[in-house]
């Protein structure tokens, strides 16, 4: 029913992830999460997503969560001081969202209000020790909590990224500052992910793949050249490139790479980058269709 | 140093516009080794200021000085008498500070002060230092991530970095750097030390009394 009783149950687990509008009109958000519903454990809720400011992740899952999804609360700490984050988790575990993924954030320069000014009062690895905290009874300043929250804590790590050694150390510090499971950024590369397995695999964690779908050749490009620590290899590209229909391409470009990956790792989580659609498909063709009731 | 920069013509002529007789006040530390307020920069101002004049047919005398420090009451105070009737301060944000507390007349910067920082070439500076008042540097290999990290991270790169770049594209990842050295200079442990978030009641020190020492922050 839920993220942690698919970890809980040692069931490879699902998610994929929804954007709150910019606006106040969340019909179309509910809408993609219907698309998906029965498909995933969870859905994760970007926070002002690429620092576009949009309405906010809780309010979000809040909608979520009354229409009876699993959602995990997104936080970032571009936008808000220790103060803010703690309450607006306090506010979040309120209202029964249980899953958190820390993260520092894009830094506002490469958003829609690139003048405003970045907060990072802290940043993933304290805001994880931060939740922990929060987790324990007690807050940032050492305060005793009148009611607590019992977050599943995760994080987020990049198995490809350039130089990778400080990435690697910084996803043990992550572990040590109390994150439970991962989501990676996403991933082509079968070896490569298996390589940063073994070495994940020393820490008690859980982590879940991280997919895009590709729908062109152009797509895969553009990522390679914008998103860091994204690389999608030349025979991808090649295959898409060549393919009359590139989005059923790409769909069995992802099946096959989730199968080669599976038994390597916790789960997947697929990020449709606005092709939500597409997800029960890529699922089907993975044969992941059972187990999972959002 | 302080590194500072000139600002546009426009935005000076406009804050000295309607102002007879200014005085424009050079300063020989870090602003004349930022080129940007020593002798030679106030006098290439105070040209383009002439011309600037001359163009528009106003008038406005202008007056060429050049202090050791405008941020030392002892160098500003043969400022205090003159015929002018402003100042357009070619100093850093503390010199148009002191100079506006002594003169008496209205003060404005020619200048905009950027960060505290080192040469790094020619008219080119590294920014290394934002004051926070609680130096990390000892566990950084010498290179500060509050000022060199786009986001002021004090645990490790952020996924933003892209082949040792800053996601802003601007500059190379700090925490990308201070890895490396932390590496080379047998320290690479350090890294594994969780930084607990900065302790901001240091950045609000707004004034400092060496006689009453720093027990408390």
């Amino acid at each position: 029913m839920s993220l942690s009783d698919a970890f809980g149950a040692g069931r490879f687990a699902i998610t994929s992830e929804v954007g709150p509008p910019k606006g106040t009109n969340v019909a179309e958000m509910l809408a993609t999460a219907e698309m998906l519903r029965g498909r995933v454990d969870a859905l994760n809720v970007t926070d002002n997503q690429a620092a576009v400011m949009r309405l906010s992740t809780l309010a979000a899952c809040v909608h979520l969560k009354n229409a009876g999804f699993d959602p995990v609360l997104q936080v970032t700490c571009r936008d808000r001081n220790r103060l803010a984050l703690q309450s607006d988790l306090l506010g979040a575990a309120s209202f029964g969202i249980t899953n958190v993924l820390a993260l520092t954030g894009d830094h506002v320069s490469v958003g829609d209000h690139p003048s405003a000014r970045a907060v990072f009062d802290l940043e993933s690895v304290q805001l994880l020790e931060v939740i922990r905290l929060l987790n324990a009874g007690a807050d940032a300043a050492g305060k005793e909590l009148h009611g607590s929250p019992e977050f599943l804590v995760g994080a987020v790590v990049t198995p490809e990224a350039r130089p990778l050694r400080p990435q690697m150390a910084k996803f043990g510090k992550k572990v040590s500052a109390g994150a439970s499971f991962f989501q990676t950024q996403a991933v082509y590369d079968s070896e490569s992910f298996k390589r940063f397995m073994e070495y994940a695999h020393q820490f008690d964690v859980k982590v879940m793949v991280g997919v895009v779908v590709l729908r062109s050749a152009g797509m895969a490009r553009f990522m390679n050249k914008n998103i860091p620590g994204i690389l999608v290899p030349d025979p991808i590209i090649a295959a898409l490139e060549s393919s009359s229909d590139p989005q059923a391409t790409g769909i069995e470009l992802t099946a096959r790479f989730v199968d080669e990956v599976r038994d390597y790792c916790d789960g997947v989580h697929i990020m449709a980058v606005g092709a939500e659609h597409l997800v029960p498909a890529v699922l089907d063709a993975a044969g992941l269709t059972e187990g999972c009731i959002a | 140093m302080i590194v500072v920069r000139q600002k546009p013509l426009d935005e000076i002529c406009a804050m000295i516009a309607g102002h007879r007789r200014v005085l424009l006040v050079g300063c020989n530390t870090c602003a004349a080794v930022s080129l940007a307020g020593g002798e030679t920069e106030v006098d290439t101002l105070l040209q383009l200021l002439r011309l600037t004049n001359k163009r528009h047919g106003t008038f406005c005398e202008l007056t060429p000085a050049v202090l050791q420090r405008q941020c030392e009451p002892e160098y500003i105070d043969c400022l205090q008498e003159g015929d002018y009737d402003a100042v357009l301060s070619l100093g850093c944000g503390a010199g148009v500070a002191l100079l506006a507390s002594t003169v008496g007349k209205p003060v404005y910067p020619a200048l905009d002060t950027l960060f505290i920082g080192s040469a790094k070439g020619l008219a080119r500076w590294q920014a290394e230092c934002s004051a926070c008042g609680q130096c990390v540097l000892g566990m950084t290999a010498g290179i500060c991530p509050i000022t060199r990290c786009a986001k002021g991270i004090l645990n490790g790169p952020c996924g933003g970095v892209s082949d040792g770049t800053c996601e802003l594209g601007d500059r190379p990842c700090a925490w990308v750097e201070i890895y490396e050295r932390l590496d080379s200079l047998g320290c690479a442990e350090n890294f594994d030390t969780i930084l607990a978030p900065k302790d901001n009641t240091t950045r609000q020190i707004c004034e400092w009394d060496m006689s009453e020492g720093c027990d408390e922050k």
